[in-house]
């Protein structure tokens, strides 16, 4: 099959705190002085380092990874938009960067008059977006407000418009960056429908996003990139739980999270770790299915935090949220917490999810939505198989995909009419 | 690798003219006067020398009388000094743009450029109306400058891309450039003419490139001045000149936009 994209060796170099600094004369003149008199320290990274990948025309290919691994540097290469330091990249056909939904929307143009701008800003020419105008309006979904300048939208219609435009684009190579991640739960699922309907048209689609769901739905293959390298190239499920599992293999031992360094929040409140305990606070060995359980979280406070609100969030291995555990939607008022340590536990009274590996989310927030603190996907629960059902048959791991993740108490009758 | 680019700036050229057309669209709006700004600009400014520096000042005009000669000056300069101003601060003001999509960097300031036109345009019109009112006749010299206006333009384009390009390193430019452009004002015959100045003063003056061209611009406005033909020669050499470095050192530097802006 004939490749669409070409990545051989690639390699980007970045001076450190050159990215989004503002620099000016004096600086560097001071810089320049300073360095003369001191050694030369080295301050460069490796956005990138000799990276090489294949892809078909008409594949549909995900890139994950973490923050900062250099993911979307693989994209504003490939767009051109930042050149490499060594290595080359090919990309046949044309080529359509969506880094951002609406990219170049001016405030005092119009929505039609916008749509022109951002069309041709992706490549579209005058004729293609005249002949798809009414399309892209009536995806939209802003037809009303097409003659107001666009300073006057909400900034959903603002997503939807530039939407629209994207999802018109007809390109043979697209590269997407995480524009899932903006927008509410229905703008996403429309992308996600219009991401869908690209596989199969034989176009060539590099997709980079944090939403492993949308990742193993969308692609037919998947890179993983892990500090500028690619670590993994395969099979979307494969890689997914490979990448999910990175997680836990740094932040062991114990479930402490003293080492964890890309975690969110002010950090006036922490947490220290969690520990599993069974519903009379005893260790805790295995979790099974349907069983009740206790996660109780350490923290540490550096001063007395008013109205703390607490979050687990449960995800299956694929990093589907299965769901989030949280004071606030429990109603569990804290009307202020003193510094110092202490722990919170959190009952669960049955567990009812299948046998399978889990991760594990926490948070700490204000009720006025700030973060006090954030980690993603920072420790494992490893859930058992059990009887659930009281049927003398266990739901074993690898039968999950047939049974699914959650499992419901129920009860089943039937009442047959026999024939007379 | 020349005729590469040229292609490529070929094969974006509608992105170029959406750019200008954006530029000539958001200009003047959300503004009561709109785009009568364009010549209300010269004009008060013209109003303002005339008081000053003809009346006040009494710097000679050579015969003619001051507020034309003033004015055919300013046209050129407005055009020069306000499209310096934006092509100077485009890159850094179109960011968002260059970190997100790729393009040949070039059409920002060029935009800038082309849709400064349009106001010095609409400026000259009141150009005319003087013209009729002191019964100044136009000549054949008028042919001259459709050339002169092209001069202007790769002028402003060959330091608008140098500043631009710097001043996405350095954010000092869009603190000096205003300076700039007023010390500029000064070495320019905009308020005087050449002839007002000491001889030794005037073969200095000529390296700057907005001399000639604006000298040329009032002789090819009126027909009691002749073309100064050396002076425009150097300017042309000189535009030409810094045209060529200013390409030169955009395509150097452009490549290093998007992670540095």
């Amino acid at each position: 099959m004939a490749h669409s994209i070409i990545v051989e060796n690639l390699s980007k170099q970045y001076r450190i705190g050159e990215l989004h600094r503002e620099t000016t004369l004096s600086e560097t003149l001071i810089h320049t002085l300073t360095q003369l008199f001191k050694r030369k320290r080295k301050e460069t990274i490796w956005a990138l380092k000799d990276v090489s990948f294949k892809i078909n025309a008409g594949e549909v290919l995900g890139i994950i990874g973490r923050n900062g691994s250099g993911k979307s540097t693989v994209l504003k290469v490939l767009a051109k938009i930042t050149y490499p330091t060594s290595g080359t990249t090919k990309v046949l056909g044309r080529v359509a960067s969506l880094l951002e939904v609406g990219t170049g929307f001016h405030e005092e143009l119009t929505g039609r008059e916008n749509i022109y701008l951002n069309g041709s800003i992706l490549g579209m020419t005058k004729r293609e977006t005249d002949a798809k105008l009414d399309e892209i309006i009536d995806f939209s979904g802003v037809e009303k407000f097409v003659d107001t300048p666009i300073k006057r939208y909400s900034s959903g219609m603002r997503l939807r418009l530039g939407f629209a435009v994207a999802a018109h684009l007809d390109t043979e190579v697209l590269l997407v960056d995480e524009i899932l991640a903006v927008g509410d739960a229905e703008f996403q699922k429309k992308c996600l429908k219009t991401m869908g309907n690209l596989s199969g048209t034989g176009r060539t689609v590099l997709f980079v996003s944090h939403n492993m769901e949308a990742i193993k739905n969308l692609c037919q293959r998947v890179i993983w990139i892990d500090n500028g390298k690619v670590r993994q190239d395969g099979e979307p499920r494969e890689v997914i739980k490979d990448y999910m599992s990175s997680f836990i293999g740094m932040h062991q031992p114990a479930h402490g999270f003293a080492h964890i360094t890309n975690r969110g929040g002010n950090g006036d409140i922490r947490y220290n770790r969690i520990e599993f305990l069974s519903s009379d606070k005893q260790p805790l060995k295995a979790a099974y299915s349907g069983n009740s359980f206790v996660a109780r979280l350490y923290y540490y406070a550096e001063k007395q935090i008013p109205s703390p609100h607490f979050g687990l969030e449960l995800f299956t291995e694929l990093g589907t949220k299965i769901t989030s555990f949280n004071t606030w939607t429990s109603g569990f008022e804290v009307p202020f917490l003193p510094p110092g340590n202490g722990y919170i536990d959190l009952e669960v009274e049955s567990l009812n999810i299948s046998a399978g590996r889990y991760y594990i989310s926490l948070w700490i927030a204000s009720s006025g939505n700030l973060w006090y603190d954030r980690l993603e996907q920072c420790a494992v629960l490893d859930v058992e198989p059990s009887d659930f059902y009281k049927s003398g048959r266990e739901i074993k791991r690898q039968h999950t995909h047939l049974f699914g993740i959650v499992l419901f108490p129920c009860k089943w009758n039937l009442k047959g009419e026999s024939p007379k | 690798m020349k005729s590469e680019y040229l292609l490529e700036l070929w094969r974006y050229r509608e992105l170029f003219y959406f750019l200008v057309w954006r530029n000539l669209k958001v200009r003047y709006k959300q503004t009561i006067l709109g785009a009568s700004w364009a010549i209300i600009q010269p004009v008060f400014t013209m109003i303002v020398f005339t008081l000053f520096f003809g009346r006040l000042a009494k710097i000679p005009s050579d015969g003619i009388p001051y507020p034309v000669f003033s004015y055919c000056a300013l046209l050129p300069w407005t055009y020069f000094s306000t499209t310096l101003t934006q092509s100077g601060n485009s890159l850094v003001g179109n960011k968002n743009l260059i970190t997100k999509i790729y393009f040949p960097r070039v059409t920002i300031p060029a935009s800038y450029a082309l849709s400064g036109l349009l106001d010095l345009g609409l400026a000259s019109v009141v150009l005319l109306g003087m013209m009729a009112y002191y019964q100044i006749q136009i000549s054949w010299g008028l042919l001259l400058l459709p050339f002169l206006v092209l001069l202007l333009v790769l002028l402003v384009l060959g330091v608008g891309m140098i500043f631009s390009s710097l001043n996405v390193r350095y954010r000092d430019i869009k603190y000096c450039l205003p300076f700039i452009i007023q010390i500029w004002l000064f070495i320019t015959p905009v308020i005087y003419p050449t002839s007002f100045l000491p001889e030794r003063f005037r073969i200095l003056i000529a390296f700057n490139p907005t001399c000639g061209i604006i000298e040329a611009f009032r002789a090819s406005l009126l027909p009691t001045r002749d073309v100064d033909w050396h002076l425009l020669g150097i300017s042309v050499l000189m535009t030409l000149l810094i045209f060529t470095s200013g390409i030169l050192y955009f395509r150097k530097t452009e490549k290093d936009f998007a992670d540095i802006i």
